[in-house]
């Protein structure tokens, strides 16, 4: 799937929510177990997303041409939220990444469920992403 | 002993028009008094009534609105005065809230009086409002923090401060009531202490005076500082109480209009106490809505909301307890209507938000005291806070909430 069918697909899933903020958080926490388990190791300061109240790690790896993410959080709710991003973005070519609109969080209304403040960790999740997109692509025409 | 009346919550619930209302689909419970509280329909009335037919700038037209508004807002000032049991109004300071009141006394007080080497000690359980000001001025005079201790039950630990104390301390800055834990502190004794030591002492009773009376002559408070939105009243103003001689012996703070007494290029003389230090004009409006904020507590009266409030806390507690996981964090005998909290394995980020998709609104973080968090060894903690119009049943509802919203980690 591109990465705009991963968020049609993800914003048809929370239309059927018909805006319950329960459901919705549900449904968050559920994306968030999703998400296969970083390592100890991985979880190291080094790894974490700065700019983000609750602790988010980001990890990425280049395999056949295309992003792997790895993420974690230690909280539920944040965990469910970069697994959304993660979702979106994971087995993408770096170029697709850094090209990509991220307009999911917007549709899904998700300022709701992370407040104004949060929205800016969010943003540097999506910072870290591209951060990660660039050296990544570098690495792939070196390569 | 003077009989309390009990209190009929549901009246007093109809004078809060923003209770009425649903959050997520459920009924709102407003748990984050200690944040700010809500405002009756007397104070948002006030505010109409005073931009409606009343307003003006104060003190220097001749005017009859000019005049209204003068004395509406020296009216206040009197009301807060006997509020705090003052010995006269002049030594009342309207501030934006007691940030800026600490502020004042950091900057106005503390620059005159500190040299090199001097003491200033806070505890450990301030708000960073009564610590970020004194780091400040310490810095740019060479003053030294000192920090009374916390004990694991979150009470100040009365025989280290009584070590801190010496012939160096200048300033003792203190909460009165912990705004995370909820501890009473045993201002009383800690201020003769002070004073025994040769110090002065700010009192900040920013969460004291929706909860208990204050009497800054028996206390012997030199300064203490409060807000209006912490106790019914509208955001942006609050007071600052100096003794006389102090505010006197003060330089101003801000300069400016108001605060003069003659501008002339070859110098200027500044006004008396308390005009002095509020530069500018001020928060006319919303003085004056404190003052129907005032109005309502007294109305109420301190001894009636401490007894609701007691219940309201205890009631609480017993629910809690039961719910497994359920870890305390301040436990002090002595106690306002706060519980902080966490459950263990289940971050309190989490648990606010589930919170908030029920309509309750708590609050969770540091609750801007981070030493005290470091203290603790915690990063946070859900914190639930009482006010007169909250009921026994909302705390029903948070307790079986709660203890629903568990059980979706897998508690």
């Amino acid at each position: 799937m591109t990465i705009d069918e991963q968020q049609k697909q993800l914003i048809a899933q929370f239309q059927l929510l018909d805006g319950d903020m329960e459901m919705a958080l549900q449904y968050i926490m559920e994306l968030g177990e999703e998400l296969p388990g970083i390592t100890d190791e991985e979880r190291s300061d080094e790894n974490i997303v700065k700019g983000c109240q609750s602790k988010v790690w980001l990890i990425a790896s280049l395999e056949n041409g295309k992003i792997q993410f790895k993420a974690d959080s230690n909280t539920a709710i944040t965990k469910g939220l970069v697994s959304m991003l993660v979702k979106v973005l994971n087995h993408q070519r770096p170029e697709d990444v850094l090209s990509a609109e991220i307009h999911f969080p917007e549709k899904i209304g998700m300022n709701r469920f992370i407040g104004t403040q949060r929205s800016n960790g969010f943003a540097s999740m999506i910072k870290q992403i591209n951060y990660y997109a660039v050296a990544l692509s570098t690495e792939k025409s070196n390569a | 002993m003077t009989q309390v009346a009990a209190l009929d919550v549901s009246t007093i619930r109809k004078e809060f028009p923003i209770l009425n209302q649903e959050v997520n689909g459920y009924p709102l419970v407003y748990f984050d008094n200690a944040a700010s509280s809500q405002k009756p329909k007397s104070v948002i009335q006030a505010l109409v009534d005073y931009y409606s037919k009343d307003h003006s700038n104060i003190h220097r037209g001749l005017h009859t609105l000019a005049e209204r508004a003068t004395s509406g807002y020296e009216q206040v000032r009197k009301m807060a005065q006997t509020f705090v049991n003052a010995d006269e109004p002049e030594e009342i300071i309207f501030t934006r809230g007691t940030t800026e009141s600490i502020n004042l006394v950091a900057q106005a007080y503390g620059r005159k009086v500190l040299e090199e080497g001097d003491e200033i000690i806070l505890s450990e359980m301030e708000h960073h409002s009564n610590i970020v000001p004194w780091q400040m001025v310490a810095e740019e005079k060479g003053a030294i923090i000192k920090v009374i201790p916390v004990s694991n039950f979150g009470e100040l630990i009365l025989e280290e401060y009584e070590n801190l104390l010496s012939e160096k301390t200048k300033i003792v800055a203190l909460n009165y009531i912990s705004n995370s834990l909820g501890t009473i502190n045993s201002v009383q004794e800690i201020i003769e202490k002070a004073h025994h030591a040769g110090a002065k002492i700010l009192i900040d009773a920013a969460q004291a005076a929706p909860h208990l009376k204050i009497d800054v002559q028996e206390l012997e408070a030199d300064f203490l500082a409060l807000s209006s939105h912490k106790m019914y009243g509208p955001t942006g103003v609050g007071i600052l109480y100096g003794k006389r001689e102090l505010l006197e012996y003060m330089d101003p703070y801000q300069g400016g209009g108001e605060m003069i007494k003659e501008v002339h290029f070859s110098g200027t003389t500044y006004n008396d106490i308390p005009y002095k230090f509020e530069a500018g004009t001020p928060n006319i409006a919303d003085v004056i809505a404190f003052g129907a904020a005032i109005d309502f507590v007294e109305r109420i009266g301190h001894d009636t909301i401490q007894t609701h409030e007691k219940e309201l806390l205890e009631k609480a507690m017993e629910g809690l307890n039961q719910i497994e996981g359920f870890e305390p964090v301040g436990v002090a005998k002595n106690k306002a209507s706060v519980i902080s909290f966490n459950i263990n394995g289940i971050h309190s980020y989490d648990l606010g938000m589930w919170l908030d998709a029920r309509g309750i609104a708590v609050r969770t973080g540091h609750h801007c005291t981070q030493p005290l968090m470091d203290r603790m060894g915690l990063e946070g903690t859900i914190r639930a806070s009482f006010a007169v119009y909250n009921s026994p049943e909302e705390i029903d509802s948070f307790v079986d909430s709660l203890s629903q919203i568990i059980k979706k980690f897998g508690k």
